[in-house]
């Protein structure tokens, strides 16, 4: 569940320290066993999550559920681990001119920077999971080659995170795509490894999403209420939500251990604090006004 | 050679519906001449089937009480199909005369939903619908099948895949040259989907077979691609996703033909549908109805920047 981290970071209202607590609190109950809580990032760069801190020391932490927060370099990772984080979370791209435009360096650079989280985390037993942006195209780029995404999959693996999120930035994958670029990262990291971020600003991410559930992903990453839009593409969505993910994954008889409605209250919920309409499909459909 | 390679159908054809079943189910009604142009729209975009209006009273659907004004003022473009909905011979009578050269007759898979629908039950339904496929037959006129409620009812909730499959063969028995299977709440999952249409192939031929999904649960790309990579070759979809759902209100209904376009593209499938032009007709009728369009596709390349 990005929703916390992924989700409010993209959105145009910003929220409380208190109510971030709460929802977190919230999806906490529901049984996701993971849920992204903030981000180490100066908040000169992301104002949105400023009270990192704040909201680490105030959450509720559940036994059996992680809280990875992201953390871009060296000081943000000892700043989370100050602030009681257990697993942090490293964004690395398959795109060069993505990797410029958003953290002004090579991927070959952006990488020898994670090394540096890599020793720190290993030395203090803390789980890294690693994320590639750009995996089915890139808002700068266009067309992303799978080779590629492959490539910086591997090396993130070899670091030592213990999992990798492929993700669709922009959404602009599709089933054919979404194939075509598994099939080469999976040459090059265990299925048991990977995972798929896909947004769905072409409506295209649960079908995306069953393709790589055939293709044997069994983690897939969504959004409360859908939360966050796609700063690529005004107005479009962006996160798939949560609620339909699950909604799929219940008419598959795939187990999550999520209870639906449970989610979708708490949708409900973020919706309200940010006086906005949920983009869960399901959600709007539950709502009989 | 990619949709070879991967099973898939190399070319599927898309049956547009939002001049009928889109406009049906929005709140503002149209007047017949922004119908026409939006008819005559979808004509140029490459679509081959685009269903037009229905021949059913004024009285039960006021939306579609211009039939006969729409059917005689649409361009006719070779290559196009212009089915209509016709519910009985008496309908089907007015269409003919009206210039249709193609109607469909819509069956349900829950005996609830056929009695509150069209006050009577499945079989009765069937009964009205042979004498329009009779009468069709004798003026070589072809006939399409529909069933509703295929993924679950909303009266009814679960419908049994069995049940799909005897309504199914009776259309297809009757002269049906194809059968759609409407997921009419959107309810439906991969997994219900695959199940039904497994139930249904023991009975139509699955070159008979088209699904309509309804995107109300956000499903309907996913149950799409289920039914594809199980040889389904025919997808209704409906222009800027028009057409909400009467049963969920706010809810979403049709799915986007736009989306379903952006996906088959992205499959190499080869649909003869120019995407750009469908989003063309989807910004044209959205502004007609003063609403925005529940295409993604169209919502992300309209606000690119």
């Amino acid at each position: 569940e990005v929703g916390p981290r992924d989700g409010l970071q993209n959105e145009k209202n910003v929220v409380p320290t208190a109510v971030k607590i709460n929802l977190i609190n919230m999806l906490s109950e529901t049984g996701l066993q993971v849920i992204e809580a903030t981000s180490f990032v100066s908040p000169r760069w992301v104002p949105q999550m400023a009270d990192h801190t704040e909201v680490m020391q105030g959450i509720n932490k559940l036994p059996g559920v992680s809280y990875p927060v992201l953390t871009p370099n060296l000081k943000g990772f000892q700043a989370a681990v100050a602030a009681g984080a257990k697993e942090v979370s490293i964004f690395g791209a398959a795109s060069e001119l993505f990797t410029k435009k958003n953290i002004n360096c090579s991927i070959e650079e952006s990488l020898e920077r994670f090394d540096e989280v890599m020793t720190a985390a290993r030395t203090a037993s803390i789980p890294v999971r690693g994320y590639v942006s750009c995996v089915l195209g890139c808002p700068y780029e266009g067309k992303i080659s799978a080779a590629k995404v492959a490539e910086v999959s591997k090396k993130m693996y070899s670091m030592g995170c213990y999992e990798i999120s492929l993700g669709d930035t922009i959404g602009i994958g599709t089933p054919g795509s979404m194939k075509e670029m598994l099939t080469a990262v999976m040459k090059e990291v265990p299925v048991g490894a990977l995972a798929v971020h896909c947004h769905d600003t072409y409506g295209q991410a649960l079908a995306n999403i069953l393709v790589a559930l055939q293709m044997g992903v069994s983690v897939v990453d969504a959004s409360v209420a859908g939360l966050g839009g796609c700063p690529y593409a005004q107005g479009a969505s962006g996160n798939v939500a949560t609620e339909d993910l699950v909604y799929m994954l219940n008419g598959l008889g795939i187990h999550t251990g999520v209870d639906l409605q449970k989610l979708m209250d708490t949708g409900t919920f973020i919706c309200n604090a940010l006086n906005r309409r949920t983009n869960s499909k399901v959600s709007q459909a539950s709502c009989r006004l | 050679q990619e949709s070879q390679a991967s099973g898939l159908p190399e070319y599927i054809k898309i049956v547009e519906v939002g001049p009928r079943d889109g406009l049906q189910n929005e709140k503002v009604i149209v007047p017949t001449d922004i119908k026409i142009e939006l008819i005559n729209r979808l004509s140029r975009t490459g679509l081959p089937a685009i269903e037009v209006t229905s021949f059913v009273s004024s009285k039960w659907v006021p939306q579609m009480a211009d039939h006969k004004e729409v059917m005689r003022g649409i361009e006719r473009h070779p290559g196009v199909q212009y089915p209509v909905l016709t519910p009985n011979l008496q309908g089907f009578h007015s269409a003919i005369a009206a210039g249709a050269t193609e109607v469909s007759v819509f069956g349900a898979a829950s005996e609830s939903f056929s009695k509150m629908n069209i006050n009577c039950s499945i079989e009765e339904s069937i009964e009205k619908f042979e004498e329009v496929a009779k009468s069709a037959r004798n003026m070589n006129i072809p006939v399409r099948g529909y069933v509703s409620c295929a993924l679950g009812c909303p009266y009814e909730g679960n419908i049994i895949p069995a049940k799909v499959a005897e309504v199914s063969k009776r259309l297809y028995s009757m002269g049906c040259y194809e059968i759609s299977l409407g997921d009419t709440i959107g309810v439906g999952t991969p997994g219900s989907m695959k199940r039904m249409l497994e139930a249904v192939m023991k009975e139509i031929p699955l070159s008979a077979l088209a699904v309509h999904c309804h995107d109300t649960y956000g499903q309907a790309l996913a149950n799409i691609l289920t039914a594809i990579q199980m040889g389904v070759a025919v997808v209704d979809s409906s222009v800027a996703g028009l057409g909400g759902c009467p049963y969920a209100k706010g809810a979403t209904g049709n799915v986007a033909t736009e989306d379903v376009i952006y996906m088959l593209n992205g499959l190499g499938i080869n649909t003869g549908v120019n995407l750009y032009t469908v989003m063309e007709a989807g910004n044209f009728i959205c502004t007609a109805l003063n609403k925005k369009t529940n295409s993604k596709v169209a919502q992300a390349s309209f606000n690119t920047g």
